[in-house]
């Protein structure tokens, strides 16, 4: 399943590493967009399976940020 | 002799000072622990703070016929000068996409209007003129530059303390908005999430700024000066072809006229004009704006939720204060508070920054009407 960021901005940290196990509404990554820092969140329970972005990486809405199995 | 040192003695200012400008001291050293300390809007305090602090050391000439102070207020405030130059770099860093995705959210910005013509009839029941109770409402649309403008044009004397409380009061936008939008809504309609904005073509965004210039423009003809300069920075921002001018109007431009702007201000605030009852009815008054702004915008959404079929959350209509991108920003907090997964903050920015364009025309229309 993919992760994709709810609106445009910068990654400003990946709060995981691939392979880690996370419950559903754990913190995945965190965007800035105007100024303010959004978290994303793990829509399911499962495997981080592949980080796409990393740090500094400027995503546009429903870039894939990872992929959880 | 004697009469020699008595003159110089009376040349110092030190004998001349006020209890009126120690208690302006204490109000710009106030405005300094809020800038330094609380990072409240920095860039605009410093500046006031500084010109409050030195417009009430006597016997400057300062604020003289040509004093420096008066004239940054004379040639960049009162013949309205900096606003539409600051508006330019508004418009040159406002992104309307997410109005343009979502053209219902302009009918928010324009219900949080509600709150400029609550306090100004407020006003009016308070002894103000009609003009003083004008300049005081449009606190209520939380926008800096437009109430200086407004205030201006309609009543200068209260210029000092109505570009005061409506700056604290934007500052303030973290503590005010969540009670009242809170208290206007259950936790289901906080919860509601909404779908994703659509991509907005750059076509679109090209034309937007001309297409509300004619609209805006032609039906409000008093707005032109702040609305035609808003729309300018937004075409050189979407056109794409001039980022050296889109660069300078939110820059260097900006920069350099909040400069001027804040030490016009905060000049005006002599213990004379500052130090009355007027002021404090001024910043009570611009409270209770602010909170009818925040209501007419929930109250808003809720009653287009009752006819629409897509839910919007009706937090997002408190956002409709202006005070961009604070208010969006407190929104989404809101909403995220009821479910993390709740991304708001681009829903919010709509009318968000149709609140601007709302606020800019009740400027216009309450110059027309009042003048």
């Amino acid at each position: 399943m993919e992760v994709s960021t709810p609106m445009p901005g910068t990654v400003l940290s990946i709060d995981v590493s691939e392979g880690q196990k996370v419950k559903a509404n754990d913190e995945v990554a965190t965007i800035e967009a105007m100024k303010m820092e959004v978290k994303i969140y793990a829509p399911k329970e499962g495997v981080i399976k592949e980080i796409k972005v990393g740090a500094g990486d400027n995503l546009n809405v429903n870039d894939v940020v990872m992929n959880i199995e | 002799m004697e009469e020699q040192i008595a003159k110089n003695l009376a040349g110092m200012g030190l004998f001349h000072l006020t209890a009126g400008n120690l208690i302006m001291w204490a109000v710009a050293f106030v405005l300094f622990y809020l800038a330094i300390k609380k990072q409240i809007e920095p860039l605009l305090l410093i500046p006031i703070g500084f010109g409050v602090f030195i417009a009430n050391f006597p016997l400057t000439g300062l604020l003289g016929e040509h004093g420096l102070f008066e004239m940054f207020y004379k040639y960049g405030i009162s013949n309205e000068l900096i606003p539409p130059l600051i508006f330019l770099g508004l418009g040159a860093m406002t992104d309307f996409g997410p109005v343009l995705a979502n053209p219902k959210t302009f009918l928010l910005g324009a219900a949080a209007q509600l709150g400029v013509y609550g306090a100004f009839f407020g006003a009016l029941l308070l002894g103000f003129t009609l003009p003083e109770a004008g300049a005081i409402g449009i606190i209520g649309g939380a926008d800096g530059p437009t109430s200086i403008f407004l205030s201006n044009a309609l009543a200068p004397h209260l210029l000092g303390a109505v570009a005061v409380a409506a700056y604290s009061y934007m500052a303030l936008v973290p503590i005010i908005i969540p009670p009242v939008a809170k208290a206007l809504t259950t936790k289901q309609e906080r919860s509601i999430v909404m779908t994703q904005l659509r991509m907005v073509s750059k076509g679109e965004k090209i034309v937007f700024p001309l297409l509300a210039c004619i609209i805006i423009i032609s039906l409000v003809p008093k707005s032109a000066p702040l609305i035609s300069m808003f729309m300018l920075g937004n075409l050189f921002m979407e056109c794409g072809v001039v980022e050296r001018l889109t660069d300078v109007s939110r820059n260097a431009l900006m920069n350099i006229v909040t400069i001027l702007l804040g030490l016009g201000v905060g000049s005006r605030m002599t213990a004379a004009t500052f130090l009355r009852l007027d002021t404090i009815g001024v910043f009570t008054i611009g409270i209770v704006a602010f909170i009818i702004a925040c209501a007419g915008g929930v109250l808003m959404a809720k009653l287009m939720n009752v006819f629409s079929k897509q839910k919007i959350n009706p937090l997002i209509g408190a956002a409709g204060v202006s005070a961009v991108p604070m208010a969006a920003r407190v929104v989404h907090m809101m909403g995220a508070k009821e479910n993390p997964q709740n991304y708001l903050l681009m829903h919010a920015m709509g009318p968000n920054v149709a609140g601007v364009i709302g606020t800019a025309v009740c400027a216009g229309a309450l110059i027309s009407a009042l003048t």
